[in-house]
C-alpha cells in the first residue's frame, strides 16, 4: 500500500517575546492509505501545531509534507485551495469552529460554493451530508450556539466531509465533549473511515481510543516523535521511557519496577524524549 | 420556580432595552430627519436680516426670539442642525471607515505592514487632539469641511485601534481556520466571516462618538475655525451670541441647548446600540 502522507522533520519555533520556543522540534511519520493513526503526546507537546502545519494554517520553519507523494508546503492560490479538497481537519471545541453569524448550513457549503458549486446542488449535497453524520435537515438553519457540542461536531464533520478528502485531522474532536457523546462521535468516525475509504489521524489524549481506533500511532514528547508504530504495540508494549509513563499514569499499571509517577504537567526525568 | 423568575427577568430587560431603542433610537432618527428636511421646516428666512425686529425676545411671532439682525432663532437654529448634525455624521463615517480599514488591514495582515501603521497612529495618538485640530484648521482657513478633516485627523486612530483588537481577538478562532480550510479567500473571509463579528463595538464607539464630534465641530466654529460667519452652525451661532450673553441670552442659549440635546440623544442612542448588540453588560 502507498503512504498517504508523508511528514518529514518539521520545525516550527515560535517567538514570545523575542524568547525562542521550540514547538515543533523533529516530527517525522508517515501512513498508508485508509489507515488510522494515532497522535498522542500530553498538552503543548506540539500535536495541534503538527496538524495546522499539515494543513497550511502554520507556516513551518522547516521541513517537508507530501500528499501523496507530492510537496504540499509549496502550494499557494489554486493548487492551495486543491489541497483543501483533500485535506480537512476537525477542531478541538467544535461551537467555535463555527462562525457564530451563519447557520451550520451555510458553513458546510461554504465550501462547495468556494470550489464553484450551484446554490441548490451545493445544498442538495449538504442535506446528503448532515444525514451522514446522522443530524436531522432541520440543523441546516441552526446556529452554532442553538446546538450541543456533539450536534455541532457532527456538522463538524460533515464540513470536513463536503469535499470527499482523502485525510481528515481529528484535533482532540472528542475532548470537548462528554463521555457518551464521545463514544458516539467516535463510532460515526469509524463507520465514515470504513464506507468512504477516509484515512484518519486522531490527536488525542485518549490513549484507550487511540488503542482502539487507531492502525498507527505516534507518541509526541516536547516537538518530537519519539516512538511510533503498530499502536496496540506501543500502548500494550512501549519501548521508550516516556511512552512507558505515559501510559502509566493513564491506565496505572503496577508492574514492578516500572510504576511511574502522575507525568501530565510535570517534568520527565533524564532518559526520556531522547529517542 | 427559579427558573421561571430567571426567564422573567430576562424578559423584562429585553423589553426595556427595545422600548429603549425605539424612544432613544427614534428620536436620534427624528433629529437626522429634521436635519434633512431643515429648508422645509424652518418658519422664517434663517439669513433674511431685518434690523427693525433685532434681539426680540423668546414668544410672539419669533418663538426663540431674534438675533442682532433681526433673524428668527428658530430658524437659525432649524437650519444649522443640517450643517452641525451632517459634517458631524460624516466625519464619523469616514473616520470609521478609514480608521476600521487600516485596523483590519493590521490586525489581519500582522507583520510590518502592522507596526508601520500602528507607529504612525501612535504619532497621531501622542499630539493633543483639539490643538492639533485647531492647528489643522487654522492652517486649512476654516470651512466645516476643513475643521470636519482636522478632526478626522485625530480621531481615525482610535478607531484603527479597536477594530485592530478585535480581529486580533478572533483572528485565531477556530470559524477562521476552518474557513480557511474552505477555500475563503482573503476577501471573502475580511467580509464574510471578520466585519460581522468585529462590527458591534466598532458601530457602538461610533454612534457614541457622533455626540462628541458635534460639540467638536461646534467647539471649532465657536473659535471661528469651522462655519464662516453667514452659515447658520451652531458653534458659530453661540460664539457670535456670546457678548450679548447678559443682555440676550437666548442669542446663545437657542443654539446651546440645540446641542446639549442632540449630544445627549445620540450619547443615549449609543447607550442602546451597544445594550442591543452587547446584551451581556
Ligand atoms: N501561535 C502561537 N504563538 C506562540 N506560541 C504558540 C502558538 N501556538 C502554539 N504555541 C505554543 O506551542 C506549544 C505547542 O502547542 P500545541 O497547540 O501544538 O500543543 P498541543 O500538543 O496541541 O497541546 P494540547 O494537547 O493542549 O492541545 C505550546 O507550548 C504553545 O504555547
Ligand atoms: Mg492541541
Amino acid at each position: 500500500m502507498e503512504n498517504i502522507l508523508e511528514v518529514k522533520e518539521l520545525k516550527k519555533t515560535f517567538y514570545k517575546n523575542k524568547i525562542p520556543f521550540e514547538a515543533v522540534k523533529s516530527v517525522s511519520f508517515q501512513m498508508k492509505k485508509g489507515q488510522c493513526m494515532g497522535i498522542v503526546g500530553e498538552s503543548g507537546c506540539g500535536k495541534s501545531t503538527t496538524a495546522k502545519i499539515i494543513t497550511h494554517l502554520t507556516v513551518p520553519d522547516g521541513g517537508s509534507v507530501l500528499l501523496n507523494g507530492r510537496e504540499t508546503l509549496s502550494l499557494k492560490g489554486k493548487s492551495l485551495r486543491k489541497l483543501y479538497g483533500e485535506v480537512q481537519m476537525v477542531f478541538q471545541t467544535p461551537q467555535d469552529s463555527f462562525d457564530p453569524r451563519c447557520t451550520l448550513g451555510d458553513g458546510i457549503m461554504e465550501g462547495m460554493r468556494n470550489r464553484g458549486m450551484k446554490k441548490r446542488k451545493a445544498k442538495e449535497r449538504m442535506y446528503e451530508l448532515l444525514d451522514m453524520v446522522e443530524l436531522d435537515g432541520g440543523f441546516a438553519s441552526r446556529y452554532p450556539h442553538e446546538v450541543s457540542g456533539g450536534q455541532c461536531q457532527r456538522a463538524a464533520i460533515a464540513r470536513a466531509l463536503a469535499p470527499n478528502p482523502q485525510l481528515i485531522i481529528c484535533d482532540e474532536a472528542t475532548s470537548a465533549l462528554d463521555v457518551t457523546v464521545q463514544a458516539q462521535i467516535v463510532e460515526l468516525l469509524k463507520k465514515l473511515q470504513k464506507e468512504q475509504g477516509l484515512s484518519l489521524i486522531l490527536i488525542s489524549h485518549d490513549l484507550a481510543l487511540v488503542q482502539n481506533l487507531c492502525d498507527h500511532a505516534a507518541v509526541m514528547y516536547k516537538g518530537s516523535v519519539v516512538e511510533q508504530g503498530a499502536a496496540d504495540e506501543v500502548i500494550r508494549n512501549p519501548k521508550e521511557t516516556y511512552t512507558q509513563m505515559l501510559v502509566d499514569s493513564v491506565f496505572g499499571w503496577e508492574s514492578p519496577g516500572r510504576r511511574q509517577p502522575f507525568i501530565y504537567g510535570g517534568v520527565c526525568p533524564a532518559g526520556c524524549g531522547t529517542a | 420556580m427559579e427558573e421561571k423568575i430567571t426567564v422573567r427577568e430576562q424578559k423584562i430587560v429585553k423589553n426595556r432595552t427595545k422600548y429603549k431603542m425605539m424612544v432613544f433610537g427614534g428620536l436620534a432618527v427624528f433629529v437626522i430627519l429634521m436635519a434633512a428636511l431643515a429648508p422645509y421646516l424652518t418658519p422664517y428666512d434663517p439669513y433674511e436680516q431685518d434690523l427693525s425686529i433685532a434681539l426680540q425676545p423668546p414668544g410672539g411671532s419669533h418663538l426663540l426670539g431674534t438675533d442682532r439682525y433681526g433673524r428668527d432663532m428658530l430658524s437659525r437654529v432649524i437650519i444649522g442642525s443640517q450643517t452641525t448634525i451632517f459634517s458631524a455624521l460624516f466625519l464619523v463615517a469616514a473616520v470609521t471607515c478609514v480608521g476600521g480599514a487600516v485596523g483590519i488591514i493590521c490586525g489581519y495582515h500582522g507583520g510590518k505592514l502592522d507596526s508601520f501603521l500602528m507607529r504612525v497612529s501612535d504619532i497621531f495618538l501622542a499630539f493633543p487632539g483639539m490643538v492639533f485640530a485647531i492647528a489643522v484648521a487654522s492652517v486649512m482657513n476654516g470651512g466645516v469641511m476643513n475643521a470636519a478633516v482636522a478632526l478626522a485627523c485625530i480621531s481615525w486612530p482610535k478607531y484603527a485601534r479597536i477594530t485592530r483588537s478585535q480581529v486580533m481577538m478572533i483572528k485565531n478562532m477556530p470559524y477562521i481556520a476552518a474557513a480557511k480550510l474552505s477555500g475563503s479567500g482573503t476577501w471573502k473571509m475580511i467580509g464574510k466571516h471578520v466585519v460581522p463579528n468585529i462590527a458591534g463595538p466598532v458601530v457602538v464607539t461610533a454612534v457614541l462618538d457622533i455626540g462628541t464630534m458635534i460639540m467638536e465641530i461646534a467647539g471649532l466654529s465657536f473659535l471661528g475655525l469651522g462655519a464662516a460667519p453667514p452659515t447658520a452652525e451652531w458653534g458659530s451661532m453661540m460664539s457670535n451670541g456670546r457678548s450679548m450673553l447678559q443682555t440676550s441670552p437666548w442669542v446663545i442659549l437657542a443654539p446651546g441647548c440645540a446641542i446639549f440635546l442632540t449630544v445627549v440623544i445620540f450619547n443615549l442612542a449609543g447607550d442602546t446600540v451597544r445594550d442591543v448588540l452587547d446584551p451581556r453588560e
